[in-house]
């Protein structure tokens, strides 16, 4: 099992994610150039958050356009797992990997806090160990996390089981229109989002910045977790095919 | 030849940055302003083209890249 880790110019939760996955969760993880034209031999791949090419013209639009996304398209139509966290998902969303787009933040403010997010369905590879409905404390920090797309695309993802995370109160109880609940105003208080086949996920909160008690909260490891249980469960299933 | 292209958000989309400057010059006294929407303007200099290869192109990369089309809209205008 190997985790690969992209950095784009202006990544900079490369080191976190790297930090989380082999330093915590006991896995082998290299980093990606953006210049790679290939991703083989990885069995996850993470896009982490930052600001890619400095944000220009949109968060994530100009990310969209270098090689390592070419090789990354092609890994997650192949049913490779994939985790935008953050910036990542800014590039997974741009890069029609999945549906949608992030606008400013309601309040127009960069907002960086711990905030509390709902897990809506267990039933991915990102989430199997997570309990339904548990109430996961992560932080944010994005300017641009206001997630939106049209009604016809949103009951497509209720319909489809497509929303993972919701922004919530620390109870779970999810409020759209209480900025405490829901800080950046976010459609449907969605914080993360899956494909239709559920091995592309991409989240606004950083479950990096939470997998040690030191940090304030190891809820994000449930996440890096339920990776690498899934990803047993299919070379458990390659070998025994 | 020169392209100049607009990008806005689409008239169905919330503009909050528009609707903060909208605040902000009623409390300058332009209280009479409806609305205000805040958008993107790009000049290209697309180099020697004819005008209909240069309108096929401004338009390829207004769409393709200029623009997510979940959220914004173009226009745009070739110069010769």
């Amino acid at each position: 099992m190997k985790f690969g880790v992209v950095q784009f110019p202006g990544s900079n939760c490369d080191d976190d994610a790297h930090h989380a996955i082999g330093a915590v969760i006991g896995q082998p993880v290299e980093f990606i150039w953006h210049q790679s034209e290939q991703v083989s031999g990885f069995d996850a791949i993470i896009l982490p958050g930052g600001f890619s090419y400095g944000d220009y013209l949109r968060t994530g639009a100009l990310a969209r356009f270098s090689p390592v996304m070419r090789a990354v398209d092609r890994f997650a139509r192949a049913g490779g797992l994939v985790l935008g966290i953050c910036n990542g998902f800014q590039i997974l969303l741009e890069a029609g990997l999945l549906p949608g787009a992030m606008m400013r933040n309601q309040g127009l403010r960069f907002l960086c806090r711990q905030v509390h997010v709902r897990v809506e369905n267990t039933d991915t590879p990102f989430t199997c160990r997570a309990r339904a409905g548990q109430v996961l404390q992560i932080p944010i920090a994005h300017m641009e996390g206001n997630y939106f797309c049209d009604a016809a695309t949103l009951s497509e993802l209720e319909r489809n089981g497509q929303i993972i995370f919701r922004y919530a109160t620390p109870e779970g109880r999810v409020d759209e229109r209480n900025r405490e609940a829901n800080p950046n105003g976010s459609l449907r208080a969605i914080a993360g989002i899956s494909n239709r086949e559920r091995n592309v996920v991409g989240l606004m909160p950083h479950p990096e910045r939470a997998v040690e008690l030191a940090l304030g909260s190891a809820d994000g490891l449930v996440i890096f977790r339920s990776m690498v249980e899934s990803l047993t469960r299919r070379g458990a299933e390659r070998v025994s095919a | 030849m020169k392209a100049h292209v607009w990008v806005m958000l689409k008239s169905t989309v919330l503009d909050p940055q528009g609707q903060t400057i909208q605040r902000a010059l009623g409390s300058l006294g332009y209280d009479k302003v409806k609305e205000v929407r805040q958008g993107k303007f790009f000049v290209l200099d697309l180099g020697a083209l004819s005008r209909d290869e240069a309108t096929k192109q401004a338009e390829r990369i207004a769409k393709d890249v200029l623009t997510n089309p979940v959220i914004e809209e173009f226009r745009f205008e070739i110069l010769d």
